[in-house]
């Protein structure tokens, strides 16, 4: 079968056999549910980071320059680079590439372009999938940019090993800061075009809200136990040129500390907690999803449109109908369909 | 049971040599993404190594190469060689810009398949593509 021929030209690191099973993993539930019982058990190694930030922060050239510092280590890196998908047409305009050139025929990088699909949250359906194939590769990092974001997707937080979130002056004032959301959701700002009116502004801003953090006593439900990690982490404030290269190295040493902090105290396993917990709801979600839209198709199953005559004539309600169609569901989930 | 409902045909728009006029690669690929696509738009001055690298790394179903300069009879023999390579026979290959008439069969014989100039229809590009897919 195709999936096990890839599989074996992938394990003797064919770069093509990997872009193949990205796209079929991208492409169906059942693949990747194949994909993932054959590359699952060689993963583990490789450092995630995320970089997120509002659209035109500099993710993408930011990214780059990463890349060019990971390689110039002897490390291997591969980037998954998300843009949003057209609610109109579900087409996509993937341009993150264009920043990359300087890193691209190199053996040791492999940057692969993804579309949302629609999926909110900042990240793909397919991202998770993604990830397993390029660390069951060997890549030492993988870098995930999520698409240009506002100020509600933070599903890379619950991914990434170290995230990033990216600023630039002159988009509002300190109240901008003190908001919910993904100023919550960061291991470190990156306040980029630092040669910008407002950029020390900025940091300082970002600061002040960050030592009112100290102080207060958080309960965080979606991420129990990052509470007791940010405790013992504050997250560093770092001005870039990401065009020029200014202030990279010192970001990346402050990274590199930070994989020191995830490392040695335990931080890891809340990680790992809090991703594969997301993972999981992930993968349930679209295996009832695919079973609920067949079961709500009439042509998979004509006896629906009875059901809904009956709640349209006033001889059942929503949630009894919904009840007797949730067992169904459950009963073809149990036969294996 | 198909589940793999959520296929897109992808599609990398290239500009290779030194070329500097994109506003035509431009238009194409917003009208593919408007079609539906998912279309990777890689910027100007591409070698053919990263073209092909980027075809490695994509993955796409269709290669558009977009050439205003005449290097043409230079650059797509070599992108071609490139592809053969690293045995890539099963996307579908375009040309955009000017390619005079006399030299597209030697072009065709490489393996390039359409042939889309100025003033193409934007429709006729995206049903050509939608016909003439090798996977």
């Amino acid at each position: 079968m195709e999936i096990q021929a890839l599989v074996d030209k992938f394990k003797v690191g064919n770069r093509r056999a990997l872009s193949r099973l990205i796209s079929l993993a991208e492409n169906g539930f059942k693949d990747a549910r194949l994909i993932s019982k054959e590359l699952f058990p060689l993963t583990g190694n490789a450092y995630i980071l995320g970089i997120t930030g509002a659209p035109g922060t500099g993710k993408s050239t930011l990214t780059n320059k990463l890349v060019q510092l990971i390689v110039e280590n002897g490390e291997r890196v591969g980037v998954i680079a998300i843009d949003p998908t057209s609610p109109f047409s579900g087409g996509a305009l993937l341009g993150d590439r264009i920043r990359m050139k300087d890193n691209y025929t190199n053996q040791n990088v492999f940057i692969r372009s993804m579309a949302n699909r629609g999926r909110l949250g900042g990240m793909a359906r397919a991202t998770k999938d993604v990830i397993t194939i390029m660390d069951a590769f060997g890549f030492d990092y993988i870098i995930i940019e999520t698409v240009g974001v506002g100020q509600s997707e933070v599903d890379v937080y619950g991914t990434a090993h170290t995230t990033l979130v990216l600023v630039v002056p002159g988009m509002g004032d300190d109240i901008q800061a003190f908001k919910a959301g993904i100023m919550e959701t960061s291991d470190l700002f990156v306040v980029n075009k630092m040669d910008l009116d407002g950029a020390n502004k900025m940091v300082m801003e970002i600061e002040s809200m960050l030592d009112l953090n100290q102080k207060v006593e958080v309960s965080r439900s979606k991420y129990e136990n990052s509470a007791m990690e940010q405790q013992s982490w504050r997250p560093p404030v770092q001005k870039v040129n990401a065009r020029r290269g200014n202030g990279i190295p010192a970001l990346w040493e402050q990274i590199m500390s930070h994989r020191h902090h995830v490392e040695s105290k335990g931080v890891l396993e809340c990680k790992q907690l809090n991703r594969f917990k997301n993972e999981l709801l992930d993968i349930l979600e679209e295996r009832f999803k695919l079973q609920i839209d067949q079961i709500l198709d009439p042509k998979e199953n004509p006896s629906i449109l009875e059901d809904i005559r009956a709640i349209t004539e006033r001889k059942a309600n929503p949630y009894s109908i919904a009840e007797k169609l949730g067992k169904r569901v459950i009963e073809s989930l149990e036969n294996g369909a | 049971m198909e589940m793999s409902e959520q296929r897109k045909i992808r599609v990398v728009v290239a500009k290779p040599g030194l070329d500097g006029h994109d506003r035509g690669a431009k238009v194409v690929a917003r009208a593919l993404r408007d079609a539906g696509m998912e279309v990777i738009y890689t910027g100007l001055h591409q070698t053919p190594r990263q073209i092909v690298e980027t075809v490695i790394q994509e993955d796409p179903d269709v290669l558009c190469l977009s050439i205003l300069s005449g290097a043409h009879n230079a650059i797509f023999p070599r992108i071609m060689e490139l592809m053969g390579e690293n045995e890539i026979d099963d996307v579908l290959i375009l040309a955009g810009g000017v390619i005079p008439e006399a030299d597209r069969a030697e072009l065709k014989d490489l393996g390039l398949e359409g042939f889309h100039g100025p003033g193409t229809p934007l429709k006729e590009i995206v049903d050509y593509i939608r016909n003439h897919l090798k996977r």
